[in-house]
């Protein structure tokens, strides 16, 4: 358990909370208090405060999730690559992309370091022994990201299938990471974590000759299994194959989160529309109050 | 796993919500968890001892409660139970269906005992 995985406490465990609700006698004469809050309330809670600041800098947030080595780092590597040749192409400002990149590990900034040696501003969150990121270390790294001219800013979750899906950052999107060398069957394996994402993005493609045990189809199935629509892209960082379907679908993404804003109403990740729907008591969600930054 | 974190968030709310209460324990919390929560009843079951060692709802019982995956078909209006990776229409085999329970994740309720005084008021 946590002892094994090293999954330990952070600030968003700590303090919470409003008042308890409805009041009752049981019949042992104790008092029955009805809470019908999420688990998770104060993590949930300052999700909601960071997803106010993305969208007041009017920046979409993209949670990229997988297990530990599918190519999360890799596949960022190729889209600013991407994204900057599109740009020596095109004078047309409108097509240009800007973006910032917040990663997640266990330790070491090896993988901040590749982002930065291409020129683009990376936070590295070392989480230490815990296996996910929460919302309060995303507010944390916030505090040490300009966001004013941003279109995206990507967070790097823990390479981890299990963990992160739990857990809201105030993002916008989940995108996850499936590479060939995993297996088709992921999906089924970790229901939680594909039933949750925006996009699926198989990836490593390239070594697809090489197995013959992994069906793109199949890996498909497995998602709709879970009741998922999203769509199922295909890609390799490293062979710079399939791309452009992907920078597509950010570009889109982005203007249908700039059309949402312009409504005055935000983007939810898969899972948090659910979440928002069965928790009774999240009020917070709507965050209606201002916190000060130092 | 996260469990340790989620039960420590779960005595940090009810330590809050017995102190509001003026309570001297906490006897019984129950929470509600679904199978496509993400969270394993029985870790959370594990790991509260350890969370609640030394609080005021370290002599607590923690119930958890499981409400069954239960979907509704978007395609034909059937409604069925369904398991965890397979969440299916059971009528017409569609995979377009919404979830109408198995994912809670909710403190539900507790149940405190007052301080003596209190109740002779």
């Amino acid at each position: 358990m946590c002892d094994t995985c090293g999954c330990n406490v952070t600030e968003a465990n700590r303090s919470l909370i409003e008042a308890g609700g409805k009041h009752a006698k049981t019949e042992g004469g104790s008092e029955a208090v009805e809470v019908l809050q999420n688990l998770l309330h104060e993590n949930n809670h300052r999700a909601a405060h960071n997803r106010e600041h993305f969208d007041k800098h009017k920046v979409l947030a993209i949670n990229l999730m997988s297990s530990p080595g599918s190519g999360k780092t890799a596949l960022l590597e190729a889209t600013i690559d991407a994204l900057t040749h599109a740009q020596k192409k095109t004078s047309k400002d409108s097509e240009q992309l800007s973006i910032a990149v917040i990663e997640g590990d266990l330790e070491t900034e090896n993988d901040a370091r590749r982002i930065r040696d291409k020129n683009v501003p990376a936070i590295q969150i070392t989480t230490g022994s815990a296996c996910h990121l929460d919302a309060y270390m995303v507010h944390d790294a916030l505090h040490e990201l300009a966001l004013d001219g941003l279109d995206i800013v990507f967070i790097e979750n823990v390479g981890n299938l299990v963990c992160p899906a739990s857990f809201d950052l105030g993002h916008h999107l989940n995108v996850t990471l499936l590479s060939v060398t995993e297996g088709d069957d992921k999906p089924a394996k970790y229901p939680v974590m594909f039933r949750g994402s925006d996009l699926i993005l198989v990836t490593k493609t390239d070594l697809l000759p090489f197995l013959d045990d992994f069906d793109v189809s199949k890996a498909e199935k497995n998602i709709r299994n879970l009741a998922n629509p999203a769509p199922v892209l295909q890609l390799s960082a490293r062979k710079n194959l399939g791309m452009e379907e992907w920078i597509s679908w950010l570009k889109h993404q982005i203007k249908h989160y700039k059309a949402h804003l312009a409504q005055g109403e935000t983007v939810l990740p898969m899972i948090q529309k659910d979440t928002i729907h069965k928790d009774q008591s999240e009020k917070n969600y709507q965050h209606q109050h201002s916190h000060t930054h130092s | 796993m996260h469990e340790l974190s989620i039960c420590q968030s779960i005595i940090e709310q009810v330590t809050q919500i017995a102190l509001q209460n003026n309570a001297q324990t906490v006897t019984r919390i129950v929470v509600r968890i679904g199978p496509l929560s993400g969270v394993e009843a029985a870790l959370l079951e594990h790991a509260f001892p350890l969370a609640s060692a030394g609080s005021i709802a370290q002599d607590a019982i923690l119930e958890t409660q499981c409400l069954p995956i239960r979907i509704r078909c978007n395609i034909c209006a059937n409604e069925n139970e369904a398991s965890i990776n397979q969440l299916l229409c059971s009528a017409c085999g569609a995979w377009q269906t919404s979830l109408l329970s198995g994912d809670e994740m909710l403190l539900e309720s507790i149940e405190l005992e007052k301080n003596e005084e209190e109740s002779h008021v």
